[in-house]
């Protein structure tokens, strides 16, 4: 079990019959940096949520990890996700009444999975030593709502680090930071996911950041619908 | 737990909404309960208006209309007692001690009683509390009268004021003042939170006086009266009474003794258990109390839906923090469980704070609405009833939290990780 993703003739549909995704096969190993393009209303986010176990297939199989989502129950997904995943938006990732370190450390207080992977450091300081590598480390006892833009963003990947998940979805989380910032927040990202050992699928329509990936994956090509 | 200490957070950061609807359920619990406490109180009081007496025994009439006039003043008398009757009663070995009255006339409203020292000796009110004198010495001479704390303290009276007594009971200077006869005030009560706070008190004998000269119910000629100075008090014969409280030596004489003067063969009598009559009377003005209560329900209703909205339009605002958590691996029955707890929560605060001013405000009020309204309510522990309908209200803010909880269940599972902001 080498993989971190694997899809098999993944079909899905909203209530409307219309199918929105048909998806043969796709393949990601584990510690790959996938690049995920492809235009608005291509599925992207649909795809996203099935991965992410928000949303279940109706046919096929997707497994993550190894476990097929689509054999289990809403709550087991929730299970999986919690342990298992962190994952970025696009923006508004921060929940407002918390503080920095309390966003970060939420993971781990949600999935007792990702605290027992903090090898016994207590999640405060295991929260502090991301934010410092990914230079927050001033700001962990600030209010969110006080941050900016590429402020939250860096809270939002320390917090999808927390506890080291094996997968990172990242759904365009550059796309509201600007230029100079966005290289930064990769470099930054691809570090921290090398560090842990993670899987990264990020999905992007900035073509120009492609090159800096394993692999890019262009859904309009996967999706067979 | 997470869930719990997200919900607390987030009540705190919407801070003002929480307080407000905190302030709503706690005033509406606080009007509930209060209203319970107060019934309480007053049903006391009304039931401590006269204690330790057994019988009160008049003419022959209904037993509550005995009791209002006798114990109340409200209402009239329709007819007297003889003194003969009286002493005969009286001096029956069952009886411990009886207090005489005498009604009929008034000053400026306030009814005027007459009666004799077993009054100020006697008379029990709330248990075991008897009549003390603010000031001056019991009425002893026949133109002597005592004030209710009220009486003097309304119509601004002193020692030693002269004051006139009507006849009948009139709010206003009546047709018929006795005016011929003044009586001097010899003495002011202290506040009792009774009716006798109320009434004015003078000597058998000075009711006798007044009307010496009364022929039928008809006042003399002018010019006729014999003048106050020449009646003596051992002159005057006291020839009836309006009623007359009783107590017996052993209480379980007093049913024997109620029979015995119902069938006293001299004149037509009616002798009523002073608890039972109250109960009775109680029994008969409750449904206001029942009333009140009733919109005290609502008002708490009405709390608690003040939250439903307050919760409700809150969800909008809360569908990104929601697919957060959702994002993070909490799932959708994890969110109806965050709302749920949000809406206990704030009622379970709601409720404490109601507790809370309820207790504070009595703390605080009581000495104030005894003294004003002459009303005593205890500070007494929250009966099971009263838990009980707390319990109800906790669990009706949660019933209620369901509603928000369930919609935003809804749009958890429809937004899934993507909401449009």
């Amino acid at each position: 079990m080498d993989n971190a993703v694997e899809i098999e003739q993944l079909s899905f549909s909203y209530r409307t019959s219309k199918l929105v995704l048909h998806v043969p096969a796709l393949v990601i190993a584990k510690g790959e940096r996938i690049f995920l393009h492809g235009p608005s209303g291509s599925g992207k986010t649909t795809l996203l949520g099935i991965l992410a176990g928000v949303l279940k297939a109706q046919d096929g199989s997707v497994k993550i990890l190894g476990q097929d989502l689509t054999r289990m129950s809403g709550p087991a997904r929730d299970a999986l996700r919690a342990a298992h995943l962190g994952y970025i938006f696009q923006m508004f990732n921060l929940i407002p009444y918390l503080n920095v370190l309390e966003n970060i450390t939420l993971p781990c207080r949600i999935s007792p999975k990702r605290q027992e992977r903090l090898n016994g450091r207590s999640r405060e300081d295991e929260a502090k030593i991301l934010a410092g590598r990914l230079g927050i480390g001033q700001i962990v006892a600030d209010n969110v709502v006080d941050l900016s833009v590429g402020q939250q963003q860096r809270v939002a990947a320390a917090r999808a680090l927390m506890g080291a998940p094996e997968l990172i979805i990242a759904d365009e989380p550059t796309s509201s930071l600007d230029e100079d910032h966005r290289e930064g927040f990769l470099q930054l990202l691809f570090d921290q996911c090398r560090e842990i050992g993670s899987t990264l699928i990020f999905v992007s329509h900035d073509r120009r950041m492609m090159p800096l990936f394993d692999r890019a994956i262009s859904l309009s090509e996967i999706n067979k619908v | 737990m997470i869930l719990f200490s997200l919900a607390y957070r987030s009540l705190i950061n919407r801070k003002l909404t929480t307080i407000v609807t905190l302030l709503s359920l706690g005033l509406s619990v606080s009007l509930w309960i209060g209203i319970e406490h107060i019934r309480g109180g007053a049903r006391e009081s009304f039931s401590n208006t006269i204690s330790q007496t057994d019988l009160i025994v008049g003419a022959r009439g209904s037993p509550i209309q005995l009791l209002l006039y006798t114990v109340f003043h409200i209402g009239t008398p329709t007819a007297n007692v003889t003194y003969e009757s009286y002493e005969k009663i009286k001096n029956n070995r069952a009886v411990l001690w009886t207090i005489p009255i005498s009604l009929g006339d008034s000053h400026r409203g306030y009814r005027v009683v007459g009666t004799n020292e077993d009054f100020y000796r006697h008379y029990r009110y709330r248990q075991d509390r008897q009549l003390e004198l603010a000031q001056g010495h019991a009425p002893s001479e026949i133109f002597d009268v005592a004030l209710g704390s009220d009486v003097a303290q309304a119509l601004h009276y002193g020692l030693g004021a002269r004051i006139v007594v009507t006849h009948g009971i009139t709010n206003s200077r009546g047709i018929m003042d006795h005016d011929d006869k003044p009586f001097t005030v010899v003495a002011i009560l202290q506040p009792t939170g009774t009716p006798i706070d109320r009434s004015l008190y003078v000597t058998l004998e000075g009711i006798e006086a007044m009307h010496i000269d009364w022929k039928e119910g008809a006042p003399p000629i002018k010019g006729q009266e014999t003048p106050a100075e020449k009646i003596k008090k051992e002159d005057i014969k006291i020839e009836q009474i309006t009623a007359f409280f009783l107590r017996t030596k052993s209480r379980v004489q007093t049913l024997a003794l109620q029979r015995e003067i119902t069938n006293f063969s001299e004149e037509p009598l009616t002798a009523v258990v002073p608890g039972v009559a109250l109960s009775e009377l109680w029994s008969g003005i409750s449904y206001g109390e029942q009333v009140l209560q009733v919109v005290a329900i609502f008002v708490v209703i009405v709390g608690l839906l003040g939250m439903l909205m307050a919760l409700y339009t809150s969800l909008n605002e809360r569908r990104r923090e929601i697919a957060i958590l959702r994002a993070l691996g909490v799932g959708p029955v994890k969110v109806i469980f965050l709302l749920v707890l949000e809406s206990g929560l704030l009622t379970l605060l709601g409720t404490i704070l109601g507790i809370g001013i309820v207790y504070g405000s009595l703390l605080l009020l009581q000495p104030i609405i005894e003294q004003r309204f002459g009303l005593h309510i205890p500070l007494r522990p929250l009966t099971a009833t009263q838990y009980g309908y707390l319990t109800y209200v906790v669990l009706g803010g949660i019933a209620i939290g369901l509603i928000p909880a369930w919609k935003a269940y809804r749009n958890a599972l429809s937004d899934g990780l993507s909401v449009r902001v």
